[in-house]
């Protein structure tokens, strides 16, 4: 016999049949179900296979605390692998696939491990794997992988989307069984703002499995009428299928809720998962406890299964446990049950309660057996019998189905998420929340109450006292009568079962066993955190929700001290798994972080550009030609254009800062190493901004354009940083300084053109004489365009080398005035380029950029010695960059490097080597930072970074790449390649 | 994951608004010395306990504050405008 659906009864709708499948086998349940419900309801007890030994698994609870009926659901891209079959909504549909076996459920070779199971045991990670050292990979890892196994993750992406959201509430309640809806109640009346959250898809708690009833209506029926009148108030927020899974600081709490996951096809406007931060000004944690099992023989045979779980089967599903059924309990929540099976019709076979006095107030029919402890249970992918231990005399009973209670604990984890420890209670037999926690209080079965009167009383009363600190007007809620209330009070805890023969499991999904925790303790492993990394026990998806406090009472006993010596291991965030797509909410693909595209990505495109990612821009690498086959030809060609002709690149990715203010020059003047108090109007400048520890920190120019008002460029990579450190001098350092900053990047389009021919090409759009005379080297001033239509700023700097301005035109305008540019500078050759060609020209101009400024460097590293002003009274990096150790001439200095054999060539990174040294790291001189082909050289080039580098021009060297193993002779030489008298700039 | 920041300008923000730059330390004057500068660009306390630190409401309104955390509960005990509370101290 297995367990069944009865006739009548339960919260399921009898009239809507569901049908789902189960390792590909059609079965039919209730509109209601769980997918557990509906798997004992067709007699299906077997459901997975365990971790280490691939023992039979059954159902063993209701809840999230389930440690065996973990499935896989659903297909394609929606699989999802490890899924509580007593957390999964039935649908219509749902494909459910047991996991952990190999090559079927019903049979499976991997139970052979339980002939293994000598090695398997604590410490096996340690131990058996240790040696020999090579066969991890050829044996031990394969054989793991294999055996072992939870569900499997699927490749297909996830079509399916989530959210994620914020919310502010008065009191947050967790928990909607007795005590949580009382406290709603209580709550939502005042008025205040109210959210109650429950993990399960209904609301009610253990109140939908009861048979009690409250006033005059059954417990199910007071839950819809409560329900009801909290969905009324509009200041409650009620969230099902919602776990609060965290409590943080800021009384934050984190909760997932599973809002598609009771479908096949989610509807695509709603996410199938939604998690919420949840700001509380106070917090309810109405939890509830979880009943404990029995660590006896065979206490994991499908059939067995806990006492209130069993009832929840009973009263919420209709469905029956099995014909002959037995209860063995160390309190009263086995008789709660007793009685609702007799009700049933089905007389449990026989009471087992291990104490001497049992409970007198037990009316029943059933056999009951006092100070009597199951000492094992028997079968294989079913309950057979179970064997009664009493005072040395055995007895064994035919069952097919087993309730076990070993009592409660608190569900206490949220309690403990910011660092509390838990107590130990010897009074109840249980783990206790930390006392003084600020922000949350517990009420009902988690702070202890028993019975549902008494919870419903804690709840009205805690949620008053919270909403009146909080200045809200209420009185608790009151209740009628409760009848057929089964008080069940801590009872002694059974911790070690005598008589036991078989494998007694503690954790259930991770096949850790009584005898494991024992042989921890022998091995000096008894401290609970060791323990549980040696013997793996609640190390597992439920994270030792039965498990832990079994755990630490055997651990208890086997050292001869109390549970509270013994101590919990540390109760962290996750309640229980959170998926990632969850945590990941929209931000993924092309979501995943937002593309900048600069006001001339329109421009770029349609003349052919390639684009390449840098941090959130797409920027233009180069402009592909017809019959160009690689980048390199296109490169090429840019640059020979722009030292021959004139070529156009987008710099408006640059960092662009407005700096206005009576001080303004002042304050330039601290952030630079460099002067800029008497930069005159009309002029622009290059400056270097140090860190306090002297080294460089980024670079670019700033122009003044009026006495007051500066226009600073940083670089594209730092600009952001740039601007939060000026926000940082302005308003923490220096804040009585006259000044105001604003970030103008998006602002400007603004464009290079460079090249001999670049002031003709200019000039046709530029209203203003742009002459050498009129408008020399550096400088800067606002012009009118296109014969006034437009106003623009124009920068006459120069990071190619050759004759270039930098023209910035308001935003919008930026395609158009790139392509009036491309139109005028037709007949004069002028070409697109890209940050390639800009990086080859400014290599072989010796031009820095963060490759060089790579945080290690001071101004002198680089040649920038006199950009250290030595008369301005302060500076940021003024204290430091002198310090011992930034001044020593051993320090690598800028130099270039070149082939020997210009046909040979090297790679950034690449390290440099006195000629005849051996490549070894002590060796080492430095290091390329820069290369590339230079076509005006016809040979690569590099910027490195070498020891006394200045001093070393001309001297041979050996170019050592120490990864790919190539040596290139070569040597060293000026870093800058082209025109290094500067002449061009100033034509 | 969830931490609030109280900014004195926008309330309560996610604490993903906001840049951490560490300890709020008085900058000494250039003449310090180098001791003073060591310890001021190097040196850290770290204290169990409360901690101003200098936090930029980066992705709000983009001030500087000075923010008093507890190092052991993350619990913050107080925030102000570092330049505002400063010109307050200057002009009474
Ligand atoms: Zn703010």
């Amino acid at each position: 016999m297995t367990s069944y659906r009865l006739q009548t009864g339960g919260l399921i709708d009898r009239q809507t049949p569901v049908s789902f499948t189960f390792d590909g086998k059609r079965m039919l349940g209730f509109e209601g179900d769980s997918l557990a419900s509906a798997l004992l309801a067709n007699g299906r007890q077997l459901i997975g296979r365990s971790f280490k030994y691939h023992r039979p698994r059954g159902i063993l609870t209701a809840g999230s605390a389930e440690p065996n009926a973990l499935m896989t659901i659903g297909r394609g891209g929606r699989t999802e692998a490890n899924t509580r079959a007593t957390m999964q909504e039935l649908y219509q549909g749902l494909e459910a696939k047991s996991q952990s076996r190999w090559p079927s459920l019903e049979f499976d070779i991997g139970a052979l491990n339980t002939l293994l199971s000598p090695f398997l045991g604590a410490g096996f990670y340690y131990k058996t794997f240790m040696w020999p050292a090579p066969l991890w990979e050829k044996l031990y890892e394969p054989f793991i992988r294999k055996a072992a196994g939870l569900g499997k993750a699927t490749y297909e992406a996830d079509p399916d989307t989530y959210e994620k959201c914020w919310a502010h509430c008065d009191l947050l309640i967790i928990g909607s069984g007795p005590t949580g809806i009382a406290a709603a109640l209580t709550s939502g009346r005042s008025g205040a703002r109210v959210i109650l959250v429950d993990e399960h898809s209904a609301s009610g708690g253990s109140l939908l499995s009861e048979t009690a009833s409250i006033g005059d209506v059954s417990a199910s029926v007071f839950v819809q009428q409560a329900m009801d009148e909290l969905h009324s108030l509009s200041n409650v927020q009620i969230l099902t299928r919602t776990t609060a899974f965290g409590w943080y600081d800021g009384n934050v709490f984190g909760a997932v809720e599973r809002v598609q996951k009771q479908v096949a096809l989610p509807n695509v406007a709603l996410p199938v998962e939604r998690l919420w931060r949840i700001v509380a000004k106070k917090a309810l944690l109405a939890s509830g406890a979880e009943e404990r099992p029995l660590v006896f023989g065979g206490n994991d045979i499908p059939g067995v299964m806990m006492a209130t779980a069993m009832r929840t089967y009973l009263n919420r599903y209709g469905v029956a446990p099995g014909k002959d059924v037995a209860i063995f309990t160390t309190n009263n929540s086995g008789y709660a049950l007793a009685n609702d099976l007799e009700a049933r019709g089905i007389v449990p076979v026989a009471i087992i309660d291990s104490r001497p006095d049992g409970n007198s107030a037990y009316a029943g029919k059933a056999r009951v057996i006092n100070g009597a402890f199951v000492s094992d249970a028997h079968g294989g992918k079913a309950l057979s019998s179970v064997s009664i231990f009493k005072s040395g005399i055995a007895e064994t009973i035919k069952v097919d189905a087993l309730a076990m209670s070993g009592g409660f604990s608190p569900v206490i984890h949220l309690a403990c998420h910011r660092g509390g420890k838990p107590i130990w209670s010897d009074e109840q037999s249980a783990f206790l929340a930390p006392n003084g926690l600020k922000g949350m209080e517990l009420a009902g079965a988690v702070a202890t109450t028993v019975g549902i009167a008494a919870c419903l009383e804690d709840g009205a009363n805690r949620a008053a006292a919270l909403i009146e600190g909080l200045g809200f007007k209420t009185s608790p809620a009151s209740f009628g009568t409760v009848e057929r209330d089964i008080v069940s009070p801590a009872a002694k805890p059974v911790w070690n079962i005598p008589g036991i023969k078989g494998k007694a499991f503690v954790d259930y999904q991770n096949d850790v066993h009584r005898e494991d925790l024992g042989i921890a303790v022998q091995e000096g492993y008894g401290h609970v955190e060791l323990a549980k990394r040696y013997t793996t026990n609640g190390m597992a998806t439920d994270q030792g929700k039965l498990s832990n406090v079994n755990a630490i009472g055997l651990l208890a006993q086997a050292r001869g001290v109390s549970p509270a010596e013994v101590g919990t291991t540390t109760f962290r965030p996750f309640y229980t798994p959170v998926s990632f797509g969850a945590l990941t909410g929209a931000y993924h693909g092309e979501h995943f972080q937002p593309v900048r595209k600069s006001p001339l990505h329109g421009w770029a495109k349609k003349n052919g550009a390639i684009f390449v990612e840098t941090g959130l821009w797409y920027r233009s690498s180069w402009f592909t030609r017809d019959g160009e086959t690689t980048w390199r030809e296109s490169v090429d060609r840019e640059v020979r254009n722009v030292r021959v002709n004139a070529g156009l690149c987008d710099v408006s990715m640059l960092g662009k800062i407005e700096i206005c203010g009576k001080d303004a020059a002042e304050f330039l003047n601290r952030v630079y190493s460099n002067a800029f108090l008497k930069l005159p109007v009309g002029k622009a400048r290059y400056g270097l901004m140090l860190r306090e520890d002297g080294m460089i920190y980024d670079d670019g120019t700033t122009s003044r354009l009026s006495e007051q008002r500066f226009f600073m460029t940083t670089t594209t990579a730092y600009a952001a940083g740039v601007m939060n450190h000026l926000e940082f001098c302005a308003q923490a350092l220096w804040p009585d300084l006259d000044v105001h900053i604003a970030s103008s990047t998006d602002q400007w389009a603004q464009m290079a053109v460079a090249g001999p021919k670049a002031r003709l090409i200019l000039q046709t759009v530029v209203d203003e004489d742009i002459s050498n005379e009129a408008f020399p080297f550096l400088g800067a001033k606002e012009v009118s365009l296109f014969g006034g239509q437009l106003h623009g700023r124009l920068l006459r700097i120069s990071f190619s080398g050759e004759l270039a301005f930098e023209l910035a035109v308001p935003a919008s305008y930026g395609e158009s005035v790139a392509d009036a540019l491309m139109e005028a500078g037709r007949n004069h050759g002028i070409q697109p380029y890209g940050v390639e060609a800009l990086s080859v020209l400014r290599i072989e101009k010796g031009h820095v950029t963060h490759n060089e400024i790579n945080g290690t460097v001071v101004p002198a590293d680089l040649g920038f010695g006199k950009m250290v002003s030595s008369t301005k009274g302060d500076f940021i990096g003024k204290a430091m960059v002198a310090r011992e150790g930034l001044t020593s001439s051993e320090r690598p200095q800028l130099v270039g490097v070149i082939p020997l054999d210009p046909n040979t060539s090297f790679r950034s990174g690449s390290h440099i080597l006195e000629k005849n040294a051996a490549a070894r790291l002590e060796n080492d001189q430095g290091y390329v930072t820069s290369s590339a082909f230079s076509p005006h050289l016809r040979s690569t080039i590099g910027l490195a970074l070498v020891k006394r580098g200045s001093e070393r021009h001309d001297e041979e060297v050996m170019i050592w790449n120490g990864i790919r193993n190539e040596f290139t002779p070569g040597r060293l030489c000026n870093p800058v390649f082209v025109d290094p008298e500067n002449e061009k700039l100033h034509v | 994951m969830a931490s609030l920041v109280p900014c004195p300008h926008c309330g309560a923000r996610p604490k993903e608004e906001f840049t951490i730059k560490g300890a709020a330390l008085a900058r000494p004057t250039p003449d310090a010395g180098t001791e003073a500068w060591m310890d001021y660009v190097y040196l850290r306390d770290n204290p169990r306990g409360l901690y101003e630190e200098y936090w930029h409401h980066t992705s709000g309104c983009r001030r500087w504050l000075v923010v008093t955390r507890d190092t052991a509960t993350h619990d913050i005990e107080h925030s102000r405008d570092v330049a505002l509370s400063q010109l307050t101290d200057i002009r009474p």
